[in-house]
């Protein structure tokens, strides 16, 4: 092979075919733009954590615990934080203005010390942190104004304390927007926690110290040393270094699946430039046959065409990296608002590199196979136009290049899922809908040409004829086409149904206020007053505070010290479901949204000898390594209370149910320190409002919790979640219309020549142009057809093995997609078809 | 120069055998002139692009200057269209992407030669020197098959092969090309051989073939 040849023949080819060249340069530019501005978007994220990574924690170590300090704690605390040391204790109450009409669910953080140590906490007005601690005054978030109709200046009273609201938080470093939605902050001076009366009643409280280290200690050793003793006193210690880890772990999926979405464009393009290769091969047979006549070998010719396939894509992809760096810059203000920190952006040359590289080579490889073919071209083809090579051997190459593609498609994704798994599962998923799509396309030719409808109107049979004429474009629209569409409908769908699993969880008649932290003493006055309110009480549920003390005999301390454990916490089961606190209830039948899945329900007893039998909800048992029969020995609050594994069930979360991972028989629990839920259900909104308020009022302790207001929260993560989907879905969009506009203009000439023949023979503009009309309706109609089964498909199986909740078809909108995507076929038939009409076949049959 | 041996080729056409070239056999000798003439279908085309090594026959035998192109593989039949064979087609085919000049230096590009230079030369004894830079399509007719014989003999070949040179031409810029032709053959050496409908252009070679139906009938000069 003469390299110097193949290269100088490859450029001065793609000189004179610029036009035509051009789409299979653009097919890939959107998907490397894509993948270009995720990644580097990506790297921006994790340069920022590393840069703020401080500040996220806001000190040097911090050490957590659900129960109040021990004094060996305390000890260390007074140790480890001489340089600096803050606490912040945090709470969930009822907040509500004493002027306004609602009130609200809220996390109470009540600061000592000069919290943060790093970052800052930026309020409205800017002074307010600063004055936060000079007297009884409180920062909230902005949501939380608007919810009870306050602004700044206000009384917000919580539990028997009055505080005065002196700024609203703007942002906070490490915080992540959603929280605040479930339960707005309210940040307090520590020293007033006391006053509000609330802790006394043994409710949820988490606490937090901070310490500042000295300038030259290293807060790694410490936290190392420290672990253990800590986690034996329930509390646990966090360094910069560990969270900035975990954030950037979190950062890091976010952006492989993001990145994923831009892949899908990408391999969209490849698509494309396989079909355009397709055609570009067949417009250069006669070239390709005098060459070979000229000496030039299959070999040549072969390597002249993957030589401009590489420019091509070099030159796309060079172009893609451009506009993947314009993007990066837009980025931020769709996918920022769901992160803890500033952004700064940056263009990030590995990500570009990355990029390039990426698209050269799936510009390469899906050109490689059509390619093939040019090898198969005989030089007899230069004297005989109509020249087939009688000897329709096999393509000694044509398996290992499928090998090629199919181990490409695989290793970038891989690749880009930074797992072998998730990225097996997204090439299995792209090949399936890809191959589904390539079906249908084939299974339609085919129909034509067996069911050819010989008995309708002229135009539609021309119109019908065209999907199977040679070197028809039904393959590539339909894959371009169907494959856009299929995107947008299981993204569609996927969003429909957790939105409308969330609606129907909160439908008509379920219970949609909840109120919980009710002291037993509490019970008869809050079902009274609910019921005197005029709205349904549900009979009080009782709930145990409690821990594991031992398992089979084993203490926790024990078991969690094993090395088959610590192998199971890496992979983030066992420790926690270990040493949690656990929220029981006991009871003696199964409720609804509960289902027995192995050992079996216990009878109601009169009196109990021996252990209590317990049901375990099946995920945690697994976490835990408990079977039916196990015997589990309980902390009840200072008192053991031995158990036996009855059954384990399967319990339906999405309900908004009191659910429990841990359900006692009768006869236990009933003189332990418990509290009760009680649940009640009105529609009206402000009526809601005004019954949390009035049981605020009367009992400060009781909290209560407002359904529609996570549903509100859920809905805004979800169509945020979406929105960052649907912007890189985008770009496969973008790539779909690239590779059908290619489609549409390859077949171009053909139409030309084609309908000037017609008009020869006496066809009106009109006939002509019905042909094409029929052509794409066909087209468009198979497209969005086997698009939606794929996305149907896809949506089921997202529903039922990722979200697990049941799946629902809205036939109406998915009707509209079908039709939408049919119109925009007829749309692109109908432009492309524009200078059919506009020219006269004189002038058309002159030029070819 | 060239001799072939019971050359036969058989097509399978819809499920049928059809034979195109029946057992023939004949030499042609070094700097000879050769036309084959005979009705449309009497498979003068495909007998051209056997002896040129372009297909295999089915049987028989081709040699061309000592090789025999039945037995040698595709790539390297090609190497030796690329040493030692030239074409010259009915409808030019010249490569529409390339410039006249670039058109002519192919077949030397092939063999590793830069060949801009010789190129020009060829291009100027065919009356084209100001014109190497033109696109085919910005040529006449007769200016694209003047840069095809340019290109034909760019690499020097021990035979030229043209299939109905002035099919595409009107009488006096045929006429023209078989000059430059016959002017070629004379000068260089070059073996041609021709295929054409054109009584006149078949009188000006120094032996024709008449096929019909793929066979002999008529040889001006037996061997």
């Amino acid at each position: 092979m003469n390299a110097g040849f193949v290269i100088r023949m490859a450029r001065r080819e793609a000189r004179a075919s610029a036009r035509r060249l051009l789409l299979l340069t653009a097919a890939i530019t959107a998907g490397v733009a894509a993948l270009v501005a995720i990644n580097s978007f990506t790297d921006d994220l994790r340069l920022s954590v590393q840069q703020q990574a401080r500040s996220l924690l806001g000190a040097d170590l911090a050490i957590s615990s659900q129960k109040e300090f021990s004094p060996s704690v305390r000890a260390l605390l007074d140790t480890l934080g001489q340089t600096g040391l803050a606490q912040v204790t945090t709470f969930s109450a009822m907040a509500y203005t004493l002027g306004g009409s609602g009130a609200r669910l809220v996390q109470v953080s009540g600061v000592t010390g000069s919290y943060p140590f790093y970052g800052e906490i930026v309020t409205q007005p800017d002074s307010a942190w600063r004055m936060l601690s000079r007297g009884p005054n409180t920062i909230v978030d902005p949501s939380l104004l608007g919810a009870l109709g306050a602004q700044v200046g206000d009384s917000l009273a919580i539990g028997s304390a009055r505080f005065v609201i002196t700024g609203t938080v703007t942002r906070m470093p490490g915080d992540v927007g959603m929280r605040s939605a479930l339960g707005p902050r309210v940040f307090i001076p520590g020293r007033y926690i006391p006053s509000t009366g609330l802790l006394a009643f043994g409710a949820r409280v988490q606490r937090e110290a901070f310490i500042r280290l000295a300038v030259g200690q290293e807060a790694q050793p410490i936290a190392d040393r420290y672990r253990e003793p800590l986690r034996a006193e329930n509390a646990r210690i966090r360094t910069v270094a560990e969270s900035q880890q975990n954030l950037d772990n979190a950062l890091g999926r976010l952006g492989r699946y993001l990145g994923l979405v831009a892949l899908i464009a990408l391999l969209l393009g490849g698509l494309g430039v396989a079909s355009a290769t397709h055609v570009f091969v067949r417009q250069k047979a006669e070239t390709i046959a005098v060459l070979r006549c000229l000496g030039a070998t299959a070999g040549d010719v072969f390597a002249i065409y993957v030589a401009q396939a590489a420019m091509m894509g070099l030159l796309g992809s060079l172009l893609g990296a451009a506009i993947g760096l314009g993007v990066q810059q837009v980025l931020p203000s769709v996918i920022a608002s769901m992160l803890p920190f500033d952004v700064s952006s940056a263009p990030s040359w590995p990500a570009v590199a990355v990029g390039i590289g990426t698209g050269v080579w799936v510009a390469v490889v899906f050109a490689l196979l059509p390619l093939l073919s040019a090898r198969r071209i005989p030089p007899l083809a230069a004297l005989r136009q109509d020249y087939e090579p009688e000897t329709r051997s096999r393509e000694p190459l044509r398996a290992p290049v499928l090998v090629l593609l199919a181990a490409s498609v695989l290793g970038l994704s891989v690749l880009q899922a930074g797992s072998l798994r998730a990225g097996a599962g997204f090439a299995a998923g792209i090949g399936l809908s890809v191959g589904g799509l390539a079906l249908a396309a084939w299974g339609l030719i085919r129909a034509v040409g067996r069911w050819f409808p010989h008995r309708w109107p002229y135009v539609w049979r021309q119109g019908l004829a065209n999907l199977r004429r040679p070197a028809n474009q039904t393959m590539a629209v339909v894959l371009s086409l169907g494959f856009g569409a299929f995107l947008l409908a299981t993204l569609f769908l996927a969003q429909y149904n957790l939105l409308e699993e969330l609606r129907l969880t909160g439908g008509p008649l379920r219970p949609n206020l909840i109120f919980f932290d009710i002291q037993p003493e509490q019970v008869e006055p809050v079902t009274r007053d609910i019921r005197a309110a005029g709205y349904p009480a549900s009979a009080p549920v009782p709930i145990v505070p409690m821990r594991i003390q031992s398992i089979r005999g084993r203490p926790v301390a024990a078991i969690a010290a094993d090395t088959a454990v610590r192998a199971r916490q890496r992979r983030g089961g066992g420790g926690w479901a270990l040493r949690r606190e656990y929220r029981s209830t006991y009871r003696d039948t199964v409720v609804a949204s509960e289902k027995v899945i192995a050992g079996r329900w216990w009878r109601p007893a009169t009196s109990r000898t021996g252990a209590v039998p317990v049901s375990i909800e099946a995920d945690v048992a697994a976490d835990l390594g408990v079977h039916v029969g196990d015997e589990i020995v309980w902390d009840v609050q200072g008192v053991p209370v031995a158990t036996r594994v009855a059954n384990l069930r399967d319990v339906d979360w999405a309900r908004f149910e009191p659910n429990f991972f841990a359900v006692f028989a009768t006869g236990a629990l009933e003189r332990a320190p418990r509290s009760y839920v009680i649940l009640t259900h009105t529609s009206d909104a402000a009526a809601r409002g005004r019954l949390q308020r009035a049981l605020a009022e009367r009992y400060a302790n009781v909290t209560s919790f407002d359904i529609a207001v996570v549903q509100e929260a859920v809905e805004r993560l979800v169509s945020r979640v979406v929105l960052a989907i649907r912007f890189m879905a985008l770009f496969s969009l973008a790539t779909g219309a690239v590779v059908l506009a290619g489609a549409v203009s390859t077949s171009r000439y053909q139409r030309l020549r084609e309908s000037a023949l017609l008009k020869t023979l006496g066809a009106s503009r009109r006939q002509v142009v019905q042909v094409v009309l029929a052509e794409y309706i066909a087209l468009g109609l198979l497209a969005s057809a086997a698009a939606l089964v794929l996305a149907i498909g896809a949506g089921w199986a997202l529903a039922h093995f990722l979200f697990e909740i049941t799946f629902r078809l809205p036939l109406g909108q998915v009707a509209g997609l079908i039709a939408g995507t049919a119109l925009l076929a007829v749309c692109i038939g109908a432009w492309g078809s524009i200078e059919v009409m506009r020219r006269t076949p004189l002038e058309v049959l002159r030029e070819t | 120069m060239l001799h072939c041996e019971s050359l036969t080729k058989t097509y399978a056409s819809g499920g049928r055998e059809l034979t195109v070239v029946k057992n023939i056999s004949f030499s042609l000798e070094a700097g000879g002139f050769l036309a084959i003439v005979g009705p449309s279908g009497s498979g003068k085309t495909t007998l051209l692009g056997l002896l040129a090594g372009l297909d295999r026959p089915t049987s028989g035998s081709v040699t061309l200057d000592g090789d025999a192109l039945d037995r040698l593989s595709e790539d390297a039949r090609a190497r030796i269209r690329g040493e030692k064979v030239g074409f010259v087609f009915q409808s030019f085919q010249l490569i529409p992407t390339l410039t006249a000049l670039e058109n002519v230096q192919v077949p030397l590009e092939l063999r590793g030669m830069h060949g801009s230079e010789r190129a020009g030369e060829l291009l100027e004894r065919v009356g084209l020197g100001g014109r190497g830079h033109h696109y085919p399509a910005q040529l006449s007719g007769g200016e694209q098959q003047r840069v095809a014989l340019a290109r034909a003999f760019s690499n020097r070949p021990k035979v030229l092969f043209a299939d109905e040179p002035t099919g595409n031409l009107d009488a006096r810029t045929g006429s023209t090309v078989v000059d430059l032709m016959g002017e070629l053959n004379r000068d260089l050496g070059t073996t041609l051989v021709l295929v054409t409908h054109d009584p006149d252009l078949a009188g000006r070679a120094r032996r024709t073939i008449r096929l019909a139906d793929g066979a002999i009938v008529a040889d001006s000069a037996p061997a």
